[in-house]
C-alpha cells in the first residue's frame, strides 16, 4: 500500500506537449479511475508512474519518495495492459511466476505462490497451457495473476477490460473490484468508458487535452460536473446543453424565441450560458402545458427498462430518458418539463461552471 | 478460413502451373538429372560419347584424401563464418531495436554488402588483406611474418571467412531485426515491470520469441556457405595454399573445369548435394524442436 503525489506533471513527444501539468494525490488503498476520451493523456499519465515513459517535467512520488529517475522494477508498480502482454511461449504458471523468477525467489515458495494466486482467480486447471490456448477472459486473469503475484505496492491497470466483450467486461470489473476490497492495494485504473470508470471508481479523474477537468468521487461528478465537458462526457446519454442568454424573467434559448424559467440568483443578466439538463431528470408532460417546452419527436429507442426518446427542440437535439410507458411516434409533438432545480449552468466562452444559489421560487415563465 | 481458388476444370488449373513447374525443370530437375547421369559415367574430355562406370567415380572421389580434406575444410567454413555471422547481425539487430541514435542509417547501409556479387566483393578484400600493402600490413609491421594468406593456410581460410561474413552480416541483420521489431512493445515492458533487465529481458523474452527467425537463417547461411562461397575462393586463394581453402564447391570447378575430370566433378556435386539435404534435414530433426512459433 501507498500512496501517489503527482505534482505539476508534464509529458512531451518533442515539441508537441501530451500533459499540461497535472496535480493528484492518491492516498493509499484508493482506487482512482482516470476517465477520458482517447489521446486526452491518460494512458501516458499512468505510464509516467509506472516507469515506462519519461516525465517531460514535475514529479511523481510514491511512498514519499521521488520515483522520476527510477526505473519501472524500483518503483514497486504492477501493471496490467490493455493487450495483457502475456509472454507468449511462456505457460500460464511461468507468466504469473516471472517476476519471482527474475527476484531470484527459490522455486517451491515460487510453486506456491502461483498456486495460491491461481487458486484466487480460478486459474488453476490450466497453469501448464499457453496463453495461445486461453480465451480473453482467461488471458485477462493470467496478466491480473502476474500482477498479482508481485504483491505490489501499486496496481496500474491500462484500459485492460476494452478487449472483451459487453458481458466478459461486467464480470471481469466485478471481480477487479472485489479483487481491490480483498488486496486493498493502492489502484490507478485507466480507462475511455465512463460506465466502467462510474462502478470501480472510489474517486474519479476526469480528463481533457492533456489536462485534469475535474477529481471527485463518481457521485459528485454527475452531480456537480465542473465543467461543460465533464457534464457531456460522463452519463449516457450525455447530458442535454441548450444555450442561451440570461435574462431578468429566465433563458432566452438561442434559436428560437423560446423562454426557460431558470433559477434567479447568480447569473448575471445578458450573460451567454449553456444550460445542461440530464436527460433522466427532463419529464414528458402533454403538448401545451404549463411551463412545458414543446418538441418534436425524432427517434424513439427501447432500452427495455425504459426508452430513450431523442427530440428535436427548435434545431437543437435533445434527449429524455423516460421509465414510462409512453410510446410517442416519431413527427409527434411532445412536452418537455425541466425542473430549475437540475438545471447546470455552464459559461459559453469557457465551459467552466457557473454556480447558483438554488432558489426557492422560480420566476414564473411568460 | 481455408482460402483454396477452384478451377470448373483441370486443365486451366495446369496452364497455370505449367510456367513455373517448366523454370523448375529446366533449371533444377533437367541438370541435377545431368549430374546423377554423368556421375554415373565416365565422360571422355574431349567428347566422343560416355562410358557407364556405376559407381566407380564415388569410389575414388571418396578414397581420395583430398577429398576428405575438402569435406572438412568446408565444415570448418560452414561452421566457423554461420558462427561469426549470426552472432554479429544479432548483436547489430539487438542494439538497432532499442532505437540508438544512427539506427536508420545502419539499416539501411548494412543491407548494402549483400547486393554485391562474391568476385566484387573477394577481390576488394584481397586487397584490404593483402599481407604487403593491405590493412594487414600495418600488424605484419609490428610482427613480421604474422599474417599471410598466400603461405599459411589458416591466414588463408580467416580470410575467405572475413570476405563471407562481410557479405552475408546485413543479410542477416535485416531478418533479426525485423523479427525484434515484430515482438510487441508491450511484452519489453511488461517485462520491465516484472523487474527484468536489458540482459535478461533480451535472454527470456526477445531470444525465444526471434527463435523461429534464427533457425531459418541457420539453414540458409549453412546451405549457403556451401554454396555462394565459390566467386569468393576463386578471387582470394584459389583454394590455396596447398587445399587450405579447397571448398567442395571450388574443387568441383577446379577437377571439372581445370582437371577435366567432368564426370568426378558430376560425382562431387551430388555428394555436395547430399550432404546439404542431410544437414539440412538433421537442423530441421533436432534443432526445430527448440523453436518457438506463436
Amino acid at each position: 500500500m501507498a500512496s501517489i503525489t503527482i505534482r505539476d506533471v508534464k509529458k512531451s513527444y518533442g515539441k508537441s506537449p501530451v500533459v499540461h501539468g497535472v496535480d493528484l494525490d492518491i492516498v493509499s488503498g484508493e482506487f482512482v479511475v482516470i476517465l477520458g476520451p482517447s489521446g486526452c493523456g491518460k494512458s501516458t499519465l499512468l505510464r509516467m508512474i509506472a516507469g515506462l515513459e519519461e516525465i517531460s517535467g514535475g514529479e511523481i512520488a510514491i511512498d514519499g519518495t521521488v520515483v522520476n529517475r527510477l526505473e519501472p522494477r524500483e518503483r514497486g508498480c504492477a501493471m496490467v495492459f490493455q493487450n495483457y502482454a502475456l509472454y507468449p511461449h511462456m505457460s500460464v504458471a511461468q507468466n504469473i511466476g516471472y517476476s519471482l523468477k527474475v527476484a531470484g525467489v527459490p522455486k517451491a515458495e515460487r510453486t506456491q505462490r502461483i498456486q495460491a494466486v491461481a487458486r484466487i482467480l480460478e486459474l488453476e486447471p490450466m497453469l501448464d497451457r499457453k496463453p495461445a490456448a486461453l480465451s480473453g477472459g482467461q488471458r485477462q486473469r493470467v496478466a491480473m495473476g502476474r500482477a498479482m503475484i508481485r504483491e505490489p505496492k501499486v496496481f496500474l491497470f491500462d484500459e485492460p477490460l476494452s478487449n472483451l466483450d459487453a458481458k466478459l467486461r461486467v464480470q471481469m470489473r466485478s471481480e477487479i473490484r472485489k479483487l481491490h476490497r480483498r488486496l486493498n492495494a493502492t489502484s490507478v485504473f485507466v480507462t475511455h468508458d465512463q460506465v466502467e470508470a462510474m462502478t470501480l471508481a472510489d474517486r474519479l479523474v476526469v480528463m481533457n487535452g492533456g489536462r485534469v477537468e475535474q477529481v471527485g468521487t463518481p457521485g459528485e461528478i454527475y452531480k456537480r460536473p465542473a465543467s461543460r465537458f465533464v457534464a457531456t462526457f460522463v452519463g449516457a446519454p450525455a447530458m442535454n446543453i441548450l444555450e442561451g442568454i440570461v435574462e431578468l424573467d429566465g433563458l432566452s434559448l438561442l434559436g428560437g424565441s423560446r423562454r426557460l424559467p431558470i433559477p434567479r440568483v447568480g447569473l448575471p443578466v445578458g450573460a451567454k450560458v449553456a444550460m445542461g439538463i440530464r436527460p433522466e431528470a427532463v419529464r414528458l408532460v402533454a403538448p401545451g402545458s404549463q411551463g412545458a417546452l414543446n418538441a418534436t419527436v425524432d427517434l424513439v429507442e427501447e432500452l427495455g427498462a425504459g426508452r430513450v426518446i431523442y427530440v428535436d427542440l427548435d434545431g437543437a437535439a435533445f434527449s429524455v430518458v423516460t421509465s414510462e410507458t409512453v410510446h410517442p411516434a416519431p413527427g409527434a409533438t411532445v412536452g418537455l418539463k425541466i425542473s430549475p432545480d437540475d438545471m447546470h449552468f455552464f459559461s459559453s466562452e469557457t465551459g467552466a461552471r457557473l454556480d447558483v444559489f438554488k432558489a426557492s421560487v422560480p420566476v414564473p415563465a411568460h | 478460413m481455408e482460402k483454396r481458388v477452384t478451377f470448373s476444370k483441370w486443365t486451366v488449373g495446369i496452364l497455370f502451373a505449367v510456367p513455373q513447374l517448366l523454370l523448375i525443370f529446366t533449371f533444377f530437375y533437367w541438370p541435377a538429372g545431368q549430374a546423377v547421369y554423368w556421375s554415373l559415367t565416365l565422360q571422355q574430355p574431349w567428347g566422343g560419347g560416355n562410358i557407364w562406370v556405376g559407381l566407380d567415380n564415388f569410389r575414388s572421389i571418396l578414397s581420395s584424401a583430398d577429398y576428405w580434406n575438402s569435406i572438412t575444410v568446408s565444415l570448418v567454413f560452414a561452421a566457423i563464418s554461420t558462427g561469426i555471422v549470426m552472432f554479429v547481425a544479432l548483436v547489430l539487430a539487438a542494439l538497432t531495436d532499442r532505437q540508438l541514435t544512427g539506427s536508420r542509417f545502419y539499416r539501411v547501409v548494412l543491407i548494402w554488402p549483400y547486393g554485391i556479387a562474391a568476385p566484387a566483393l573477394a577481390l576488394a578484400f584481397r586487397f584490404i588483406l593483402a599481407p604487403e600493402a593491405g590493412f594487414m600490413a600495418v600488424v605484419n609491421q609490428a610482427w613480421p611474418g604474422f599474417w599471410d594468406p598466400g603461405l599459411d593456410g589458416v591466414d588463408a581460410m580467416a580470410s575467405i571467412i572475413a570476405a563471407f561474413s562481410w557479405k552475408y552480416i546485413g543479410y542477416n541483420f535485416i531478418f533479426f531485426l525485423a523479427a525484434f521489431q515484430a515482438i510487441p512493445r508491450s511484452l519489453i515492458e511488461a517485462s520491465a515491470m516484472d523487474g527484468a533487465g536489458v540482459i535478461r529481458r533480451f535472454w527470456d523474452i526477445q531470444f525465444p520469441l526471434i527463435t523461429p527467425t534464427i533457425f531459418f537463417l541457420l539453414v540458409i547461411n549453412i546451405t549457403e556457405s556451401f554454396q555462394d562461397s565459390f566467386g569468393i575462393v576463386d578471387i582470394m586463394t584459389s583454394g590455396g595454399p596447398a587445399n587450405a581453402t579447397n571448398l567442395m564447391v571450388y574443387k568441383i570447378y577446379s577437377d571439372g573445369f581445370k582437371g577435366l575430370d567432368y564426370s568426378g566433378a558430376a560425382a562431387q556435386s551430388i555428394i555436395l548435394m547430399l550432404l546439404i539435404i542431410v544437414l539440412t534435414i538433421f537442423q530441421f530433426r533436432f534443432i526445430e524442436r527448440r523453436v518457438h512459433y506463436r
